[in-house]
């Protein structure tokens, strides 16, 4: 740290040049970040005004409640692909968030181990995992033996993709809880698993909920891992065992059809898919603010 | 869930007992009195195991990922030995693969990625840690935050109807002719739309949240004292970033780097729409290629003989050990100068 700043005492340059120039270089540059800033949020609003502009007239409640129409009819809907995401959403949950939060509270109890800094730097590692590899790991995995695409496979490997955002923000949430709510429950004879549960997790909640509405947000719009998993579906179908249709999915088979008509359901699709998204992640926001004020600022 | 009443951090300027954390204690039933210590000796056991067994959950993951996909595309790899990696025939009727311009695409537009996300992401971090008045500092890091929530597949529509009419109308015109930049080999051709161009500009927008949330987060953890000493040694504001931030900051930020490298390297849907999808080596970034993501993705469901489908389980299996060393690397960085979110 001081060397940093005796470096900067003897650097020739800042005594050489004259105090105005210096100060115009500062201006300039101070300036230039707030362009890269500026710059930096031009393509959110861009694709955000585009989407709106697209897909707001193909919007109705028909494409909430009714099915897609064949090649040439203008309308349909894609409530199939909508019930899917939500069944795929809720697969992933049920194998995401009980492994992911246990994994959390593991990394946060036993903290200082050698394997806890390997799980912890694993998950890490396994959150940068691209979504391709997961979903040829899930086709061989669990499509292949069982011969036949599913519901249960799509969901099993974007729950897979949640673990690590689960398992490290449970584990920073439970470290918030100060230590002498632990020892006030474990002096009035709390065993520990109960301490655990029934008192640091529940108090972490808030922060845990806004991982998982992380975890979830970024899952409802992964396509690459279902494509050979979940596969997709033309018709109406709430199997687990059978392929199942996902808004994702359709979006990205009808981006790349060459129909007008398909064109228009999918900028609507896109919408739907975004509105989602977006409201789950300021709704995580907000969960923060309101329990941990400034906490994470 | 909503009670607004819960500040459960350490951070709390007045550490009075909350009442939402007084409810859990006095509404759960109390602890019963006669349990045996040996019963609370067995559940605690049975708590530190299953966590324990859910922590290995993660690292069991990993390696059957590892040796799932290792094992199916081994075929291919022993068939066709180190020269899967450099051949750049890729003729499934034939049954003959190598992936070099499917590895070669997917360096090439992550580097265009970086290339471009680097200096906006690093400077709108430096905005937003130090300049930025803090009434824009929150919502603009929101903003930008957002950015990485958009789905990949959402990218892609927006590039095939935005990006691409754009890049072939008027941006791939200007470059070639009006900058007379076709003169070099990078940027001749005719400008069909879809090409390596339009996937690296695609791919910059998407790493560009990550790299700026990383250095953010790293800039926002040197200590206030280091940018104190350098202004009052009389340094300008832009000085004490340069002089004393960014040193102390640096390993981190390459670490962000790096982390958004690993981004890049393994996207997929959006690419697999603006690339082209073509097996072709060219020095033009006009021309179509193909990522290893968007080979497989495109690829995959097509495969009919054995050995096709082995050779994309093997693309898969040099892009999870490609993307795992890179994400290593930058976990290693960006936690050696104290950042831990990503």
């Amino acid at each position: 740290m001081s060397a940093t700043v005796a470096r900067m005492q003897d650097a020739p340059h800042p005594r050489a040049r004259g105090l105005a120039r210096r100060r115009a270089t500062s201006y300039v540059m101070v300036a230039l970040t707030c362009v890269a800033a500026s710059l930096a949020i031009v393509p959110l609003v861009a694709i955000l005004g585009y989407l709106i502009r697209q897909g707001a007239g193909a919007l109705s409640l028909d494409f909430f409640t009714s099915m897609p129409r064949p090649v040439g009819e203008a309308g349909g809907g894609m409530a199939n692909a909508i019930v899917g995401t939500l069944i795929l959403i809720g697969i992933a949950s049920a194998v995401g968030l009980p492994v992911g939060i246990g994994a959390g509270l593991y990394l946060a109890e036993r903290g200082g181990t050698r394997l806890a800094n390997l799980v912890r730097f694993l998950a890490d590692v396994l959150n940068g995992l691209p979504s391709i590899v997961m979903g040829i790991f899930a086709w061989e995995f669990l499509v292949r033996p069982i011969g036949h695409f599913s519901a249960l496979a799509g969901g099993a490997a974007i729950g897979a993709m949640m673990i690590p955002l689960v398992t490290r923000t449970t584990e920073e949430m439970v470290r918030t809880v100060p230590q002498s709510l632990r020892e006030a429950a474990l002096a009035l004879g709390f065993p520990r698993w109960r301490t655990s549960l029934q008192i640091v997790l529940r108090t972490a909640m808030g922060g845990i909920v806004t991982g998982v509405l992380v975890a979830v947000a970024r899952v409802a719009g992964e396509t690459a891992p279902l494509l050979f998993t979940a596969f997709g579906n033309q018709f109406f179908s709430t199997k687990l065992t059978q392929p199942i249709a996902a808004l994702p999915l359709q979006l990205f088979v009808y981006a790349i059809s060459p129909y007008d008509e398909w064109h228009a359901q999918a900028w609507a699709g896109a919408l739907v898919l975004i509105a989602l998204v977006l409201v789950i992640s300021v709704m995580s926001r907000f969960v923060v603010r309101s329990k941990h004020g400034r906490a994470n600022d | 869930m909503q009670t607004p009443t819960l500040p459960a951090t350490v951070t709390t300027p007045e550490p009075r007992t909350p009442p939402a954390l007084a409810a859990p204690l006095a509404g759960s039933p109390a602890p019963p009195a006669r349990v045996s210590i040996e019963g609370t000796v067995v559940a605690d056991r049975v708590y530190r195991a299953a966590i324990l067994g859910f922590a290995l959950c993660v690292p069991i993951l990993l390696l059957l990922i590892f040796v799932e996909v290792g094992i199916a595309g081994w075929p291919a790899l022993r068939q066709f030995g180190f020269g899967f990696l450099t051949s750049s025939t890729w003729d499934p009727v034939a049954g003959q693969f190598g992936a070099a311009p499917a590895i070669a695409g997917t360096v090439i537009t992550s580097i265009i990625a970086l290339v471009i996300a680097t200096p906006l992401a690093l400077g709108g971090a430096i905005f937003l840690s130090d300049f930025a008045p803090s009434w824009v500092r929150q919502p603009l890091a929101f903003l930008i935050d957002l950015l990485a929530a958009v789905p990949s597949v959402v990218y892609g529509l927006w590039g095939v109807f935005f990006l691409l009419p754009l890049l072939r109308e008027d941006v791939m015109p200007f470059l070639r002719d009006t900058l007379h930049l076709g003169a070099t080999p990078f940027f001749r051709g005719p400008a069909y739309g879809p090409s390596v161009l339009a996937a690296g500009l695609i791919l910059s927008i998407m790493v560009l949240p990550y790299i700026a949330a990383v250095s953010r987060e790293v800039l926002m953890a040197v200590p206030r004292s280091q940018r104190e000493a350098a202004l009052a040694l009389g340094a300008t504001r832009w000085e004490t970033i340069t002089g004393a931030v960014i040193p102390f900051a640096r390993s981190g930020i390459i670490g962000g780097v790096i982390l958004g490298l690993g981004r890049a390297l393994g996207e997929t849907m959006a690419v697999t729409m603006v690339i082209g999808n073509r097996h072709e080596l060219s020095a033009s970034l006009f021309a179509p290629g193909y990522t290893m993501a968007s080979l497989i993705a495109n690829e995959f469901s097509e495969a009919t003989s054995d050995v096709h489908l082995s050779a994309l389980m093997a693309v898969g299996f040099v892009l999870l050990l490609i993307t795992l060393v890179v994400n290593a690397v930058a976990r290693w960085l960006v936690w050696q100068t104290g950042g831990s979110r990503s």
